[in-house]
Order: C-alpha cells, then sequence, then structure tokens
C-alpha cells in the first residue's frame, strides 16, 4: 500500500491509444497501467506483457479433480466400501469416466476463476482508484507514476500523444478495502497506518 | 491480432449511429430508470406461480410422493419429464456463449448474457424436480459423497443417477463463474456511472474492485477461453449423462445408444426455442432493438432448424432400428408410442418437433418476429411432449395386469407452474438489475459489426488487394 503521485492522460479512441503506447515506451517512460471499457487485443503485446500463464494453472487443478475423482471412488469402491454390484469389477473404469470428467472440469473452472480474481488483487468489497470514471465507459486511461520534479514534463509530453486530456493525480497504487459511493475513506480505513509512519 | 475490418456485406451487428458511449447508455438504461408498469406485473405474477409451486412441494413433503399419480408402473411422470425438458433448456446458453465463442461467431455478443442468465435458472428450476421426487427430502443429502457417520457406506458411484448429481452441480457451477466473469467488467461500468449511494456500493462489491487495467483484461481473455474450452465438453457430457439415466436400464425404448445424440440436439433445440422466447420480449421491453436484430433472430433460427432436423432424423432412426432389431419387447414399445394410449403425445410431439421447424427454410418466416414468437412456442411443447412420450414408455411393463394409464394430480401441475415461477422471477430480476448484454463484448466488436462503422468500410473495399494486405499488416 503506498500513495503514489501519476500523470494520466484520457484518450478518446483504441488507435490514437496503440500509438501513444509505443511513444511512450519508446521515448523510455515506463507505463504503470493502461486502463480500457473492454478486452483491446494486440495492447499486451503493445504494452509488452508476457502471455499470461493462467491456463497452465487450469491444466493442473484439472489434472487434480481427475486425480481425485479416480482416487476416491478407487480407494472407496475397492477398499474402503467394496461393494458386489451383479458380480462387476471393483474398478470399473468406464463406468467411472463421467464423474472424473464432471470433477475435471468443476476443479478445473473453479480454481482458474479463484486464481484470476487472485492475480488481479479483486474480490468483493475491493476498492481501488478509478482515474477517470469513463474508463470502464468509453474512454482509455495511461497513467505514468511520476514525482514532485517530473510531473510537469511527463504531463507535457503526454499532451503530445494525442490524448484528449491529461492531469496529475495524487492516488493508492494498490487496492483498499472500502464503500464505493465514500470519496475518503482511504484515508479513514489506513487512519491509524498513516499515524504510525508520522 | 484483431482484423479491423468487415466487409459490408455481413450484416451490421449493432443497429443504429452507436459510439461507445451510446452503447453503455442503451444498456444501461433499464438498470438505471424506475422499473415500468408491465414489468411490476410480470414480477408479481412471477411470485404467485412461485407461491404455489412453494405450495404444491409442501403438500407433496407433509403428504408424501402419494399426492402425485405415480404408480408402481409409471414410477416417472411429469416430475421427471420438466427436468428433463429445463435441463434441456439451459444448453442453449451455454452453447451460445461457449461454443460459439470458440467458433468466433460475432453475434453471440447480442445474446449471449441473457441466454446464459437462462441457462443458470433452468438448471436450478431443473435441480427441484429430481431433489422433491427423493420423498424424504431431508435426507437428499446422501447422494453426496462425504466421510459419514452412517459406517462407511458410500453412495453408487457407477449408478447414471449419481452421474446426474455430479454433472448437474457440475454444470451450475461452471456456468455461473463463467456467467459472472463476463458481469464483473460490466457491473463496473455501472457502478462508475451510478448516481445513487445504494447503487454506487451495491454494484462496487459486485464488481470485486474491477478497474480495466491492460493486464487483467489480458488475463480475463484467457479465463473466458479456457472456461469455454472446458464448457463445450461439459455442455455436451450433462444431457448424455441425463440420457443414461434412460439409456442405461433395460426398458424397452430406452435401452438404446442412439439416446446421448439425440438428446444433446433436442436440448439446443428446445433451449434456443426458450432463448426466442425470451429475448423477443426483452428486446422490445427493455428496448433493446439494435442490439438483438433481425439478424441475430434469423441466425437462432438457423441453428433450430439444424437441430430440429436432427430430433426429426433421431425419432425415425428409432422407429427403424426397432423394426430391423427384431426384438418382440422393442417393437411393441414403438407401436405403442405410435398407437398405444399415449398415441397423441407422439403426435403432438412428431408434429411440433419435426414437421413445424421445416418452415425456417423460407428466409422471409425465420426473419419474422412473430413467426419465431410463435414457433419458438411450439418448440417447447413439442420437446416438453419428447420427454413425456420417452417416459410414458413406462405404461406398458412385462406384466399385463400392472398396464396402466397416467395423468398428473394437482400439486404434479402446481409443481411445473412453480418452476416457471422461480424461473421468471430471477428472470425479472436479472432483467432490472443486471446488463442483460454483454456491454464490454459488444464494444469489442463495435467497430467492425456496428452499423455507423460499416459505411467507412467502404473505402478498404475498393483497395486493391496489395494495399489492403499492406495495411493490415502494419496496423497498430
Amino acid at each position: 500500500m503506498a500513495i503514489k503521485k501519476f500523470a494520466t492522460a484520457t484518450y478518446s479512441d483504441e488507435a490514437v491509444l496503440f500509438d501513444a503506447v509505443k511513444k511512450t515506451r519508446g521515448e523510455g517512460y515506463k507505463i504503470h497501467d493502461v486502463y480500457t471499457p473492454f478486452a483491446i487485443h494486440g495492447l499486451d503485446e503493445a504494452l509488452g506483457y508476457k502471455v499470461s500463464d493462467l491456463h497452465v494453472a487450469g491444466f493442473i487443478y484439472g489434472l487434480t479433480g481427475t486425480c481425485t475423482a479416480l482416487g476416491f471412488m478407487g480407494a472407496i469402491f475397492t477398499t474402503w466400501w467394496p461393494q458386489n454390484f451383479g458380480g462387476k469389477p471393483h474398478f470399473p473404469l468406464p463406468a467411472f469416466i463421467p464423474i472424473t470428467f464432471e470433477l475435471t472440469v468443476l476443479f478445473a473452472a473453479v480454481g482458474m476463476v479463484l486464481t484470476f480474481c487472485y492475480l488481479c488483487q479483486i474480490m468483493p468489497g475491493v476498492k481501488k482508484h478509478i482515474f477517470n470514471p469513463r474508463q470502464t465507459d468509453d474512454k482509455f486511461v495511461m497513467a505514468i507514476e511520476v514525482n514532485d520534479s517530473n510531473a510537469g514534463a511527463v504531463e507535457g509530453f503526454m499532451k503530445t500523444t494525442g490524448a484528449e486530456h491529461t492531469d496529475v493525480q495524487v492516488a493508492e497504487a494498490d487496492w483498499w478495502y472500502g464503500l464505493w459511493s465514500n470519496k475518503e475513506d482511504y484515508e479513514e480505513s489506513n487512519n491509524t497506518q498513516t499515524q504510525e509512519v508520522i | 491480432m484483431h482484423l479491423k475490418y468487415e466487409s459490408y456485406v455481413r450484416e451490421a451487428l449493432v443497429d443504429g449511429k452507436k459510439d461507445y458511449h451510446q452503447v453503455t447508455e442503451d444498456i444501461c438504461a433499464p438498470i438505471e430508470n424506475k422499473p415500468t408498469k408491465l414489468w411490476r406485473l410480470g414480477f408479481l405474477i412471477s411470485l404467485s406461480l412461485l407461491g404455489f409451486g412453494v405450495f404444491s412441494i409442501a403438500w407433496e413433503v407433509w403428504l408424501g410422493t402419494g399426492v402425485w399419480n405415480l404408480n408402481r408402473t409409471i414410477g416417472w411422470g411429469w416430475d421427471i419429464t420438466n427436468f428433463v425438458w429445463w435441463v434441456g433448456i439451459g444448453h442453449a446458453g451455454t452453447l451460445i456463449s461457449a461454443i460459439l465463442l470458440l467458433f468466433r461467431q460475432g453475434w453471440r455478443t447480442g445474446v449471449n448474457r441473457a441466454a446464459e442468465a437462462m441457462t443458470i435458472f433452468a438448471v436450478m428450476c431443473a435441480g427441484q424436480f429430481p431433489i422433491w421426487h427423493m420423498g424424504r427430502v431431508w435426507d437428499a443429502f446422501f447422494v453426496l459423497p462425504y466421510g459419514n457417520s452412517r459406517g462407511p457406506l458410500w453412495p453408487n458411484f457407477v449408478s447414471p443417477l449419481l452421474w446426474d448429481v455430479f454433472a448437474i452441480s457440475t454444470y451450475f457451477t461452471v456456468s455461473l463463474l463463467f456467467w459472472y466473469a463476463g458481469l464483473i467488467p460490466d457491473f463496473a461500468t455501472i457502478r462508475d456511472r451510478a448516481k445513487t449511494k445504494f447503487r454506487k456500493n451495491a454494484y462496487g462489491i459486485a464488481s470485486f474492485g474491477w478497474a480495466g487495467s491492460a493486464k487483467h483484461w489480458q488475463r480475463h481473455e484467457y479465463l473466458s477461453l479456457v472456461l469455454a474450452g472446458l464448457s463445450t465438453p461439459l455442455v455436451l457430457s450433462v444431457h448424455t449423462i441425463v440420457s443414461f439415466d434412460f439409456a442405461t436400464s433395460v426398458i424397452p425404448g430406452w435401452h438404446t445408444t442412439i439416446f446421448p445424440p439425440y438428446f444433446v440436439a433436442g436440448a439446443v433445440f428446445s433451449g434456443f426455442a426458450m432463448v426466442q422466447t425470451l429475448l423477443i420480449i426483452t428486446r422490445k421491453v427493455l428496448n433493446l432493438q439494435d442490439y438483438i436484430t433481425i439478424g441475430h433472430l434469423e441466425a437462432m433460427n438457423k441453428v433450430i432448424l439444424v437441430t430440429g432436423s436432427i430430433v426429426g432424423v433421431a425419432y425415425i432412426t428409432e422407429l427403424f432400428i426397432a423394426y430391423y432389431s427384431g426384438v418382440l419387447w422393442e417393437q411393441e414399445a414403438f407401436r405403442l408410442r405410435v398407437m398405444g394410449p399415449y398415441w397423441w403425445a407422439y403426435w403432438a410431439m412428431m408434429t411440433c418437433n419435426v414437421v413445424s421447424p421445416q418452415l425456417f427454410w423460407f428466409k422471409t418466416l425465420r426473419r419474422n418476429i412473430w413467426f419465431t414468437f410463435f414457433m419458438s412456442i411450439i418448440v417447447n411443447i413439442g420437446m416438453w411432449f419428447e420427454r413425456f412420450v420417452i417416459i410414458m414408455s413406462l405404461h406398458r411393463d412385462y406384466l399385463p395386469s400392472s398396464w396402466s394409464y397416467y395423468t398428473p394430480s394437482w400439486p404434479e401441475i402446481g409443481f411445473y407452474l412453480g418452476s416457471f415461477g422461480l424461473f421468471f422471477t430471477c428472470y425479472f430480476l436479472f432483467a432490472k438489475y443486471f446488463p442483460v448484454i454483454a456491454i464490454a463484448e459488444i464494444k469489442f466488436i463495435l467497430k467492425t459489426s456496428g452499423d455507423k462503422y460499416k459505411e467507412e468500410m467502404t473505402p478498404i473495399d475498393e483497395q486493391s488487394e496489395e494495399s489492403f494486405i499492406e495495411e493490415q499488416a502494419h496496423h497498430h
């Protein structure tokens, strides 16, 4: 948790945003984040982000589900409670397929969604700083972390990238718990911490 | 990379002169406005149906399953008919959200949110029937495999009825997660434009604190893709397993290998019909005709035509195989379906499912809203009769003295009406408080498939092939 200073630029078209991202990175600025109202294909590459490994996690969760289903059903039918169903085998693999498949899918899906929430640090009650309330509507926002000495220069550069609007904001870079209707709740919920720092 | 060009020959998926902001305005309007009189009336009717359903179930639980007209010969009646019918309806939502995502069908964006909601509500309704059919419903948890205090006693993992428990609960969970993952960014949109304190906080919690970061969107895309990949075999497995409830038994007319594909096709068939019924009303009441266009309805009618034809082939194959197998019991079961005491159900099924969808070969009928709405009702009636016909194979068993005829009692009818109450109560709440169309996904396709942007495609269409490739390759 840290309060930082950001220069932000707002764009109204994703094509302009792409050129601005390219130009900003070319100039050597480190982009804190880009906020868009919908997924834009190719933006992650333009920002130099690596491919997500979320699907690898999904595969591991799925495999866990497979092993859990086969392990439990096998243990129950051969060891814990061996029943004789009309002389059929105690480990009838074909008859185990439906439940094994369902548990594979269930584990993979639940695990992936939880991992997604963890990686993005999102859950009910979490609050994050919104640089521009229209970044979830129709505007595209780029934020660069600045300090007192270079804030003006960075904002000046951003004006040359085709931005519709630029400003400098002081904001919490991370997330905190709070109600979205309460503008001042960050200070309130972190009151004790701030005092310790002082 | 996403191609920023789509020929004007392809029909626009978003009509009217829309930009990103207008999309947000249009889809958020029903949430931010006061509910209309029509909504209140519909909600009240749904609630009363639900209330009657609760009363019918309470009656059944208090007095026992004996109040249903089931007997020794016909052990499954309306309850299991309705169970299979509701599960089948759910399948269209997953087909639209998952399979059409993998096939990159742009038109799914207009209808996927409502269709997935329909899936979840339909599965909720379906789940009621086997649970209350248990009679001693307080022991329903016995189906769960847990370390128990009843000695080393476990459920039978090789029973299709237990497979159903796993299939339906997994299907419900995964559909819910998939649906909610898509809702998170749209809730954030509503949150950031909320005027009232309550709405800001409620959607703030519902949106999980989503801010639209580029990295998060990247992960979100991966999540959607993998969940779609998981849901695709899942949706096929669910109705396959439901069909195993019949196919693994040794009842003539049930014990056939054609059941899994035929059940899945029928499920998609009835599901799309229900999507049509709901969306034709929704688009009119919520004023969303620009997003759910005639083109969308036509695309779904094509799916109904294909799956209806598959179902028709399956019915005829069943009859042929019964004749060709030379098995007396099988032949008699099918003779009774066509000409026995339940001949009326069989012919209602044949007319509604096989004959009437063939009218969709005509383009004017596919694009006619009133006809589509009428047909969607017909198909749903037909598919209900299909399940009824299959289950009523029980009315003649091996012992002629046990032959019987079944009509539902009032608690069975009340239970069925109650499931409609549950379904529509949920759907009315959804239509009022949730974005009925996936806002972010519409914006994603707007610049390629929006009516406004289609006009700008003309200069690109007139380009020479070389300069087109050159320009697209250097896009971004």
